[in-house]
């Protein structure tokens, strides 16, 4: 009678393997949350979003072994919706808004002067980490441009000057 | 005795300083040692009067506003709480103008009723509807939408009824009802004003929908942009199913009917119809060819009633008026109420819900008090940023969804974006190219790459490259985009960018040149 016990060999990575552990938690948390949802993936990508502030590429095996979809799948959703993030952000993202009735009440210039503020461009982040500002089309408060939200916060009539008061603080 | 005081929780009510004034308000109140019921309503859409806040007095409620905290210790000084005059007071509230010539049928307790109070809401005539269609079958509430003449408020303005029809005589074992909430439109924001203000009465709808078609499952699906939309939908969805008009057993008929509420991600494509069934189920949000209609075969290959808010939100008066009491309201085709959007640069902005029939110039002049700037208007945008760029000569075309097609234009959900003289309307035909550049979904090539050509051939253009051959091909790359395009996105971008041509063409020459020309 042999001693001898077997040797078991991994020839497969296990998906999230490689992520930090906060992501993974995040990944895991935001999985079991949605799971029972039907279309669950944009619930799933929200989630872990609200959780890291952006959706790590790396994260894109675990989220597909979880919901047993092929990368491509998490990946085609992930890249097409502006909303989510790809890139680590600031710690607030200012979204500012571009649209029609924001420009009629002068968000191309407030839009110059952001982008001169804080030494960015779109997508970008300033400076310091505190900011990164992105575009949006519409927030929704189109009686009392310029608009832009800030984290979840929405402010009305911004003004260069206010503009300046509101990343100041 | 508690006097109550209404300080919105609407978003631009909050984006304008509704919270430090509800704060200060409490904080004043406590200090004076009086007794004051603070509640939080949404906003009436008098959005230049914002943050409104009203007090209930013996006489009804009385109006104050624009009011920022730091008004609050004066207002209490001139006796506010006993509806007493100060400079910032209107007097009684549906006594101001704008508030009072409106025709407020579908956002009628928008702004009165607290919008997580069950009871409130039924006490404004709430579940009346809902009531009326349980001593009916599916196939009479679907004759009574269709009788009332209401047709879809998303833009498309398709009959509501003959959706619901077609739903309804579609045997499957699921059927789901799906409300467009993902309003992208810039300039519009009345899906928002109802869902802050009103959100029962898009649920009471969207379980009349249910019981009519015979869905168990509904859907909002919400744009992330709105997270105070979000907020003020949950809360209502758990006071519905708290008090059994949601759930196993809607309001004691046995049928069982639950919403969900959904969030997008940034993408405007999604508010097309069959975009947004794919977001839902968890895809990319690409445009389906159509047929089959979603009717037949939408969500999970489902049929599927997909409405957006304000269509939803307009039938629980249907329901409890009757169909003739709808119809009445309005002109030609175009039968009942439209809340208007009154957005951009605009004196007096936010919504006016008024009968069909009421021309632009009324809305822009007697509610609008034309521009913020005070410069003269020198265009609108009609219908978002899909709609047509109009000159002051077509203000007198009457609000109705077929004088609007038959102008040239699109009267879609209903917003106004108000331009002053200084705009370079080049600049915003280039821009809905831009956009829709940005938005295309990818799916069909006259969108996915027209869009961006059409921005390089503005830019020549602009520049001066050989204008007349540029203009030819513009209008050309147009033609591309109106017939080849899979969905409105892409077929009607050509909308602003052609009428900012035919009406503003002097934009469109290059300084340099017009400088030459003119000396």
């Amino acid at each position: 009678m042999s001693a001898r016990r077997p040797v078991s060999v991994t020839l497969r990575v296990e998906p999230g393997s490689d992520l930090p552990a906060d992501e993974r938690a995040a990944v895991l948390e935001a999985v079991q949350a949605c799971r029972s949802l039907q279309g669950s993936l944009l619930p799933v990508l929200h989630a872990i979003q609200d959780r890291l502030s952006w959706v790590p590429p790396r994260a894109v095996p675990l989220i597909a072994f979880e919901l047993n979809l092929s990368r491509a799948e998490v990946h085609g959703v992930l890249s097409f919706y502006h909303y989510f993030r790809q890139t680590k952000p600031g710690r607030h993202v200012v979204y500012l808004c571009r649209a029609e009735a924001c420009q009629a009440s002068g968000a191309v210039a407030l839009e110059a002067h952001a982008k001169r503020r804080l030494g960015v461009d779109f997508h970008g982040t300033s400076a310091d980490g505190r900011y990164t500002l992105e575009p949006v089309y519409c927030l929704g408060n189109c009686a009392c441009g310029p608009s832009l939200m800030i984290d979840k916060e929405l402010h009305a009539g911004v003004t260069p000057a206010r503009f300046d008061e509101l990343v100041a603080e | 005795m508690s006097t109550t005081v209404y300080v919105p929780r609407d978003a631009t009510a909050v984006a304008l300083g509704a919270e430090a004034v509800a704060l200060a308000i409490a904080a004043e109140a406590a200090r004076r040692k009086l007794d004051v019921r603070v509640v939080r309503n949404g906003s009436r859409g008098a959005f230049w009067l914002e943050p409104l806040v009203e007090i209930l007095t013996g006489d009804g409620r009385v109006a104050y506003g624009p009011v920022h905290a730091s008004d609050v210790a004066s207002l209490f000084e001139s006796g506010f709480l006993a509806g007493q005059s100060h400079d910032l007071g209107h007097g009684a509230v549906e006594s101001i103008p704008y508030l009072h010539k409106q025709e407020r049928l579908t956002m009628a307790r928008c702004g009165v009723i607290d919008p997580q109070s069950l009871a409130d809401y039924q006490a404004h005539g709430g579940y009346a509807g809902l009531k009326a269609a349980l001593a009916l079958d599916g196939a009479t509430i679907v004759q009574v939408v269709t009788d009332s003449g209401l047709r879809g408020r998303g833009g498309a303005a398709f009959p509501t009824g003959i959706k619901w029809r077609t739903v309804l005589d579609t045997q499957a074992p699921q059927k789901y009802i799906v409300c467009n909430a993902d309003e992208g439109d810039s300039g519009t924001f009345s899906d928002r004003l109802l869902m802050e203000g009103d959100p029962l009465c898009l649920i009471e709808g969207m379980s009349i929908a249910a019981l009519a078609v015979g869905a168990t499952r509904g859907y909002i699906y919400l744009r992330c942009e709105y997270p105070h939309a979000h907020a003020a939908l949950n809360a209502a969805l758990a006071a519905a199913r708290g008090a059994g008009f949601l759930g196993g057993d809607v309001a004691g008929s046995g049928r069982a009917f639950d919403i969900e509420v959904r969030l997008g991600a940034g993408a405007y494509i999604c508010g097309e119809e069959t975009s947004l069934l794919e977001s839902l189920e968890g895809k990319r949000g690409q445009v389906r060819f159509k047929p089959p209609l979603p009717a037949i075969k939408g969500l999970f290959d489902s049929p599927t009633v997909v409405n957006n808010v304000i269509t939803f939100a307009s039938v629980p008066i249907v329901l409890a008026r009757g169909a003739a009491y709808y119809r009445d309201f309005g002109t030609g085709r175009s039968r009942g109420t439209l809340p208007v959007q009154l957005a951009g640069n605009i004196k007096r902005g936010g919504l006016v819900e008024c009968a069909f029939g009421v021309t632009l110039r009324t809305l822009l002049e007697d509610y609008g008090g034309g521009t913020r700037s005070g410069r003269p208007i020198r265009a609108v945008q009609v219908g978002g940023p899909l709609g047509s760029y109009w000159p002051e000569s077509k203000f007198d075309t009457p609000l109705d969804y077929e004088a609007f097609t038959q102008g040239g234009g699109m009267l879609g959900h209903g917003g106004i974006v108000v331009f002053d003289d200084t705009v370079d309307m080049a600049a915003q035909a280039r821009y809905a190219l831009e956009f829709c550049a940005i938005e295309s979904c990818g799916k069909c090539t006259p969108c996915r790459i027209g869009s961006t050509r059409g921005v390089e051939v503005i830019d020549r253009l602009r520049a001066g490259d050989r204008p007349a051959q540029q203009e030819a091909l513009l209008r050309d790359l147009c033609n591309t985009l109106t017939h080849g395009s899979l969905c409105a996105l892409g077929g009607l971008t050509p909308l602003p960018v052609l009428s900012a041509l035919e009406h503003f063409p002097e934009d469109f020459v290059k300084p340099m040149a017009a400088m030459a020309a003119g000396s």
